[in-house]
């Protein structure tokens, strides 16, 4: 290698000549399959993306979600997604921004989804994420409990669960804990 | 005369091995004392990381004859860290790891000089990096591999027959240890797999769900993901958790106490704590070492030729009984870190409308529908509809423009393509070269207009 050193030199001459490259990002393998993830999205009906740093900050998003059936519809749920550098080794972090009476969701906007967690595989991609997020809308189960009340009042009483769910959504309170209306009642 | 003495008996072990000719060197290998003078004096290196691996390979590179040396980490010396990264002391907590592991070897072996960057590796510019022969890397996250290894790869070119060029290799060496276990491994871009290539032989981090955490805590560490991942926000709304604050760490272990003695679960301990939500792995001053000096003379054979290299991965286990075994992985070939990528010569006049179009007749590529990336920036996006209305103006626009007017660069592709009747999809790296520019000037107008 020391001959090629020797040279060197010169490399580095060719490395001011092409000073213009030093200053843009680096793009790490992660972001690449992101963008292709992205570029295929294909987003099941209730549901939009927003980029709220433009088209070229893919790493941060928000999805939300307008369920036109079960306990949840005329609702409207937004979720920030924040995907590491090493994605898809890792699974996106996925936070609910909407405060939501939930069996699977707690008030902090934590979410129980096992993709997410315990049984993400690289395979897997943000198009499931959103499925499965969706599904946690029409399917709420009281299995993966991280409100407890919630998941106690859907397992026990399933009218009491239906009329918790709408007042919180029309805003009010579900016992101690207070909701704001959701925006998209009015 | 006392010092050419000193000299010469300093390098008397290393002479053997730098002077005299043999049957298992590398290639390109010509010994002598002029070689020994060109590592002191050609060969720069970077130490990635002032940790356990860094403390030890920065030891190592400096006793093995190289005087050029620096070294990047972001830490501050800690007290858990004492009991094996033997370059700091107690008096030493608090400050910059760098800064001090430098100044001790510098204090310790005369004559090499070592630059010490206290700062993240993604705050230096490319440029930075690419004034070092080999970097040697002591790091203990996927993260920060993943874009050193993007980093390295960027400088690789390759020429029309898509082969490396051999001026553009940037070698890595990189360690790492676990517990009783550890690694060592040479990357040489364009030649062996780089990292991407075989990030398979991370197994993803176990995460536990947080319904177990927050339901059902079996464990220790479920007791403190709980008080770190759930009660810590339902307590400090807004508040991000800083697990480099010992105030916070301190609340964490004491939250995730009470919960282990309510569901009488054994074993919350204030440095399980850390291990968990920093998810520090056990670190054993001997793994470190011996995985240090496997990179450190890797590092003195690429660098001297003075024999062939590890080739490339070599696994050591030392917790039942020992063992070590080196594997011969091979590269992706369509790897989009390290991989030639498809070459494509364009005249400046082409517009991304068309080169879409072009990628769909390519006969290496056949790929439809494709949306287009180019150093992190979208210049076409198929999906979702948000980002395509986003891009779509770019379509009218000369992609020679769109990369900054530079003569050459790499952009990304992903699309789909049919494949025995098929379709998949698919994200491909695509070298594109414009016809008829000069670099140098062109680069100069670019830079002006940037
Ligand atoms: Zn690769």
């Amino acid at each position: 290698m020391i001959r090629l050193l020797k040279v060197k030199e010169k490399q580095r001459e060719v490395a001011q000549a092409n000073g213009g490259s030093s200053h843009v990002k680096k793009q790490t393998a992660g972001e690449l399959r992101l963008h292709k993830d992205i570029s295929e999205l294909n987003l099941p009906k209730p549901c939009s993306i927003f980029f709220p740093n433009g088209k070229d900050d893919l790493v941060n998003f928000e999805v939300s979600i307008k369920p036109d059936e079960g306990y949840y519809r005329g609702g409207k749920f937004v979720f920030s997604f924040q995907v590491s550098t090493i994605y898809p080794h890792e699974a996106p972090k996925v936070k609910c921004k909407t405060k939501v009476y939930h069996p699977n969701i707690d008030l902090e906007g934590n979410v129980c989804l096992n993709i997410l967690r315990e049984d993400w595989k690289p395979v897997l991609n943000i198009n499931t994420i959103v499925y499965g997020l969706c599904h946690l809308f029409t399917e709420p189960n009281y299995e993966d409990p991280l409100n407890h009340d919630a998941a106690q009042v859907l397992r026990d009483n399933l009218e009491q669960f239906e009329i918790n769910v709408r007042r919180a959504i029309s805003g009010g309170y579900v016992g101690q804990t207070y909701f704001s209306r959701n925006q998209s009642c009015n | 005369m006392v010092e050419s003495t000193v000299q010469e008996s300093r390098s008397r072990d290393l002479d053997k091995l730098l002077l005299r000719p043999g049957n298992l060197v590398g290639s390109n290998f010509e010994p002598g004392p002029g070689l020994r003078e060109d590592l002191k004096e050609y060969v720069r290196v970077l130490v990635v990381g002032a940790g356990g691996l860094g403390c030890e390979l920065l030891k190592d590179l400096a006793l093995s004859g190289f005087r050029e040396l620096e070294v990047i980490d972001m830490d501050r010396i800690e007290v858990t860290n004492l009991n094996r990264q033997f370059l700091f002391r107690l008096d030493d907590v608090g400050k910059p790891k760098a800064e001090v592991a430098a100044k001790r070897v510098m204090q310790r072996v005369s004559g090499v000089n070592i630059v010490p960057h206290f700062c993240r590796i993604e705050d230096k510019e490319l440029e930075f990096y690419s004034n070092f022969s080999i970097i040697a890397l002591g790091l203990d996250s996927i993260e920060a591999r993943s874009y050193i290894n993007s980093v390295a790869c960027s400088f690789l070119e390759y020429d029309a027959d898509d082969n490396p060029q051999e001026e553009t290799v940037k070698p890595m060496v990189d360690g790492g240890t676990e517990g009783f276990q550890g690694h060592a491994r040479v990357i040489m871009p364009g030649l062996t797999p780089c990292f991407e290539c075989t990030i398979w032989l991370f197994p993803p981090q176990v995460k536990f769900p947080l319904c177990t955490l927050a339901e059902t805590p079996r464990t220790a560490a479920h007791c403190i993901e709980y008080a770190h991942l759930i009660k810590w926000d339902e307590v400090h709304s807004g508040k991000a958790f800083d697990p480099d604050d010992p105030e916070h760490m301190k609340w964490v272990y004491v939250e995730a106490s009470k919960r282990a003695e309510f569901f009488g679960i054994p074993g919350v301990t204030i440095s399980l704590t850390q291990g968990v939500v920093k998810n520090i792995i056990p670190a054993i001053a001997s793994t470190n070492a011996i995985i240090s000096a496997a990179c450190a003379l890797e590092t003195l054979k690429i660098a001297s030729g003075c024999s062939k290299t590890l080739s490339n991965y070599l696994t050591y286990n030392g917790a039942e009984g020992l063992h070590t075994k080196v594997t011969e992985f091979v590269r992706e070939k369509d790897c989009l870190v390290c991989g030639p990528g498809v070459l494509i010569e364009l005249e400046t006049s082409v517009t991304l409308q068309k080169f879409i179009d072009l990628l769909e007749e390519h006969p290496k590529l056949l790929l439809s529908k494709a949306s287009i990336a180019h150093r992190g920036k979208n210049l076409y996006m198929q999906a979702p509809p948000v980002l395509e209305e986003m891009t779509r103006s770019n379509l009218s626009k000369t992609l020679y423009e769109l990369m900054g007017k530079i003569p050459k660069d790499v952009v990304h592709a992903t699309g789909t393509t049919k494949k025995n009747d098929k379709k998949t999809s698919c994200l491909r790296k695509l070298r594109v070269i414009f016809k008829g520019v000069d670099g140098i000037t062109d680069m100069e107008t670019a830079a002006g207009g940037a």
